[in-house]
């Protein structure tokens, strides 16, 4: 086979050309951060405290310092500037100072030769510790007054308390009205974003006192905004490049390295690069919350809810990264895409010495997804209602009303998202032909298949799109268009971080379809332009999409403001220079061809720069919970059916369908990709990953230890994408990275639930839960 | 104090190649990427459980990050960077192009590696007899966090699909 080459319709918006960083990623060519290299680079290495709580009683460098190769051993003290940082509080030591607050914080950093030396000369940095009691139980951290504080200047251990209260649910009216009430409580473990692509980056000292840091990030403007007060440097001189990023998925919001490798390159005057190894990575990096919820759901008769009351704790650990954001998706998506007039949700953030927790796909949705999801399950059983039923009933849909009274806008199609759903075909009954299942456990196990069980399960989610709560995240485009060899050519240039995900094809297609040009590029992200806003919160198709697409008609009106100086006679009397379009390289209007964009141009360099901006949004009052917080919504839904051995508490996934509503698909290939790896993650979660912590230790910071879905434990994954236009967005879109990880999750757990009989309260699920019922919450 | 270095041959996608100073404790990881400037093979986890740093070693792929440079001395050794030719990318490199098998990519050099060595093993049989599950338990070793595999599946099928099979070197295994 070839790879053909596209024309230019389907090359553009809608259409799914190969992605333009392709060829260099098959040959080996593609340069990640880990691969940079420069003449005369040194290595960074990191000391990390062995423990999740102890005073620093002395630091003693001087034995490291000593060895030879060692060019730089930096402790708190040789911060240049401000020794703290963080996305929204800045509460995150750059190097602990007096105190450490969890297993892996940073202490010390040396430069080296080499990797290895840097490594020896860490283990010879002495310090001596006080160690302290931490504080690793969330209930204890959030409601008992005599836990120690994990930061002594606050009064308390809370991040955020977020309450969201609509209606009543306490009201004797309302309860009176619930046939069945079902009280549960759940727990999620700490997953990891477990990209593949270690953090790494390289520094190198500028003459102008400045630094230049090649890195993996998902947003290189925030990261800036971050470094340069540390490193006591103005903005302008800490300029940032995105290197090649091995998968993001949230674990990059956060600093890991910048600010340490540029504080060595500034130090020694020479580039550093610092690359962690996977354990290191496990450290390096925050993950998704734990989370420990009480739910409890009233419902009528036909399965309407009546009530819900929602206890969410999450645990944010030592910093406070995005904890408050992830605090206010929680809360105001607390009992996700149902319609419930008298609620009551209470979402708290919580400071513990376990690691830090922050971004993560899905953001604070997972978590309450799986709870919500879960009640609905419940509820449906003790009424004898089907699971579809009973989601069907309570679905939103333009204009619904959410807990925190906004209103949703645009289509919002639960009702056809399920009746896609529903009609797509099962897999054929166990031993009835088809796919060869293997069993629960893989070729291991033994059973003859005595005592597998086959189970259904659904799941829906609901994740906002771009950032909430009044943030402006916009975004940045400059577009040019020139003729070069007698074609146009369209360059993009953006700061937006391409993680894997697809951005950079994403953009040359609006600009191909926007500018009616065959050649677009994508000029390297770096911060000589605006920002983008972060590869997050699924927002970059919406805001850079947003971004390019409005500088590239930014440009359109320009080059027919030249045509209309250069070639007046161009158009009749009664035609307007506004209706004309750019197509195929040239000005049309109708069907007619009036001019070549060459001719028009000549010479000529059209050049515009635009930012986009969202809508606005609005807080979420802090007594009420109430404000139109987000942006924009999106919803998926999963069937999944499983075998589970029931006697071994084994679980094989035989197949998973989702349907998920899009607006509008931009790029088929990606899309189904994001969908695809979103469903992996959501099995994952389902039942297998776990960062599991003892006393604020982590205990499996490795890929034995930590295990993230094979290829035999992904099962087939048919899907449907509807496309329900969204009027507000560019092109309609509906943000699609994190609905399918909130929706997988929960349809795996009920379709085990379904073939062992089992509640199945904490997941990752594990065997003892499913054989024996242990360790249900 | 750095350790004094060994001077260390191999023949890599075909060319004899030497480096001077690669450290007496370094994989054969670190020494493709660090010391003959071939970084397509990944450092994912350097634990042997991620497939990303996939290379053959005279023919049989193996997990580079787990065998020390010094083991492979005068060995051959095929990397990603040896998958194209002169005539342009190999099948399966514009399969996993096309079919949207790659995204962030980290894993792609490895899972290159695997599906070539399926390629050699499954040499005269035909997609019609090469079920999904042989397949699946081929690339079992490889970990994608992008993808969930299903896109990997679709370009490994397009790959094998091909009439042309490529032809395994001297000395491979299968």
């Amino acid at each position: 086979m070839t790879v053909t080459a596209s024309t230019a319709v389907n090359r553009g918006v809608g259409g799914s050309p190969v992605r333009p960083d392709g060829v260099l990623k098959v040959t080996g060519e593609f340069a990640y951060s880990s691969d940079l290299w420069v003449e005369g680079m040194l290595y960074g290495a990191t000391l990390r405290s062995p423990h999740p709580r102890a005073r620093i009683l002395r630091v003693d460098t001087a034995a490291a310092a000593e060895m030879a190769g060692v060019h730089a051993v930096l402790t708190s003290g040789d911060v240049p500037g401000k020794k703290t940082y963080g996305l929204i509080v800045d509460d995150c030591p750059v190097l602990a100072t007096d105190e450490v607050r969890y297993h892996g914080e940073p202490v010390a950093i040396v430069a080296a030769d080499d990797l290895d030396t840097a490594r020896r000369a860490c283990k010879l940095i002495a310090v001596e510790y006080e160690v302290l009691e931490p504080v690793s139980d969330m209930h204890r951290a959030a409601f008992d007054p005599g836990s120690p504080r994990v930061h002594a200047d606050r009064g308390n251990n809370i991040v955020r308390y977020q309450p969201v209260r609509h209606g009543d649910p306490d009201a004797e009216d309302v309860r009176g009205r619930a046939a069945v009430v079902v009280t549960r409580e759940y727990e999620v473990g700490m997953q990891d974003q477990a990209f593949l692509g270690p953090e790494s980056g390289l520094a190198i000292p500028a003459e102008d006192g400045g630094v230049d840091l090649h890195i993996a990030t998902q947003w290189l403007h925030v990261d800036q905004e971050q470094m340069a007060p540390c490193l006591a440097l103005p903005p302008e001189k800490v300029r940032l490049t995105l290197a090649g990023v091995g998968g993001a998925f949230g674990g990059r919001e956060d600093l890991s390295m910048q600010i340490h490798a540029s504080m060595l390159a500034l130090r020694t005057h020479r580039p550093v690069k610092m690359v962690y190894d996977r354990k290191e990575s496990f450290f390096g990096h925050v993950h998704r919350h734990p989370a420990v919820m009480k739910y409890t759901h009233g419902a009528d008769a036909e399965g309407r809810l009546v009530f819900a009351k929602v206890e969410i704790l999450l645990d944010g650990g030592a910093y406070a990264s995005t904890t408050e954001a992830v605090v206010g998706n929680a809360a105001s998506l607390g009992i996700g895409p149902y319609e419930c007039s008298d609620v009551l949700i209470e979402a708290y953030g919580l400071y513990t010495n376990n690691p830090p927790c922050g971004a993560m796909r899905g953001f604070g949705a997972v978590q309450a997804c799986f709870a919500y999801e879960s009640q609905m399950d419940a509820l449906a059983a003790e009424l004898g209602m089907s699971p579809v039923e009973i989601r069907r009933v309570n679905a939103v849909k333009e204009g619904s009303i959410l807990p925190t009274g906004q209103r949703i806008e645009g289509p919002a199609p639960l009702r056809e998202i399920l009746e896609a759903l529903v009609t797509m075909p099962m897999p054929p009954a166990p031993g009835k032909g088809g796919r060869r299942e293997l069993p629960p456990g893989g070729y291991g196990n033994t059973t003859r298949g005595e005592g597998v069980r086959r189970g259904v399960g659904y799941g829906v989610g609901i994740k906002n799109i771009c950032y909430s709560e009044g943030f402006d995240d916009f975004s940045t485009a400059r577009v040019l268009l020139e003729i070069s060899g007698g074609e146009p050519i369209a360059s993009v240039h953006t700061a937006a971080a391409e993680v894997g995900q697809g951005l950079v094809t994403l953009q040359a297609q609006i600009a191909r379809t926007e500018l009616g040009v065959e050649h677009a590029v994508v000029l390297p992200a770096d911060t000589q332009v605006g920002s983008a806003g972060s590869s997050s919160a699924s927002r970059q198709s919406y805001m850079t999409g947003g971004a390019v697409k409005t500088a590239c008609e930014a440009v359109r009106m320009e080059v027919l403001e030249l045509a209309r100086h250069r070639l007046p006679s161009l158009l009749a009397a009664d035609e307007s220079w506004s209706d004309i379009h750019l197509a195929e390289g040239a000005l049309v209007l109708g069907d007619r061809t009036l001019a070549k964009l060459s001719d028009v141009l000549g010479t000529d360099v059209v050049e515009a720069t635009r930012e986009f901006h969202h809508r606005r949004t609005n807080p979420l009052d802090p007594v009420t919970g109430q404000g139109d917080s987000h942006v924009q919504f999106a919803m998926a839904a999963h069937r999944a059916v499983v075998d589970v051995d029931v006697e071994l508490g084994l679980v094989h996934v035989v197949q998973m369908d989702v349907v998920q509503d899009v607006g509008k698909i931009l790029n088929r290939l990606s899309l189904e990709g994001q969908i695809q790896g979103g469903t992996a993650q959501g099995l994952g979660l389902a039942l297998m990953e776990e960062i599991q912590t003892r006393d604020g230790l982590v205990r499996n910071p490795s890929f034995t230890d930590y295990l993230i879905p094979t290829i035999l434990d992904m099962p087939p994954l048919n899907m449907r994408i509807l496309e329900f236009a969204d009027p507000n967005a560019p092109y309609g879109l509906r943000g699609a990275g994190e609905p399918p990880t909130l929706s997988s999750t929960p349809a795996i757990v009920a379709a085990v639930r379904d073939a062992c009989g089992r509640p199945l309260n904490r997941i990752p699920l594990r065997p003892d839960q499913i054989a024996l019922g242990d360790d249900d919450v | 104090m750095t350790t004094a270095g060994m001077r260390l041959q191999l023949t890599i996608n075909g060319r004899t190649c030497v480096a001077t100073d690669v450290p007496p404790y370094a994989s054969l990881l670190n020494a493709l990427r660090d010391h003959f400037g071939l970084p397509g093979a990944k450092n994912a986890c350097e634990q042997g459980e991620c497939g990303s740093c996939t290379v053959f070693l005279d023919g049989t792929p193996v997990c580079s990050c787990l065998v020390a440079a010094g083991q492979a001395a005068g060995a051959s050794v095929t990397t990603v960077e040896g998958l194209a030719d002169e005539e342009g990318l190999s099948l399966v490199q514009q399969a996993f192009v096309a079919a949207g098998a790659v995204q962030c990519g980290f894993c792609t050099p490895g899972f290159l590696m695997a599906v070539r060595d399926l390629q050699y093993r499954v040499r005269g049989r035909t997609i019609i007899n090469l079920d999904d599950e042989e397949v699946r338990e081929a690339l079992a070793g490889n970990l994608c966090r992008c993808t969930g595999y299903e896109k990997v599946i679709d370009a490994v099928r397009a790959a094998l699909a091909h009439p042309t099979v490529p032809q395994p070197p001297v000395g491979a295994s299968g």
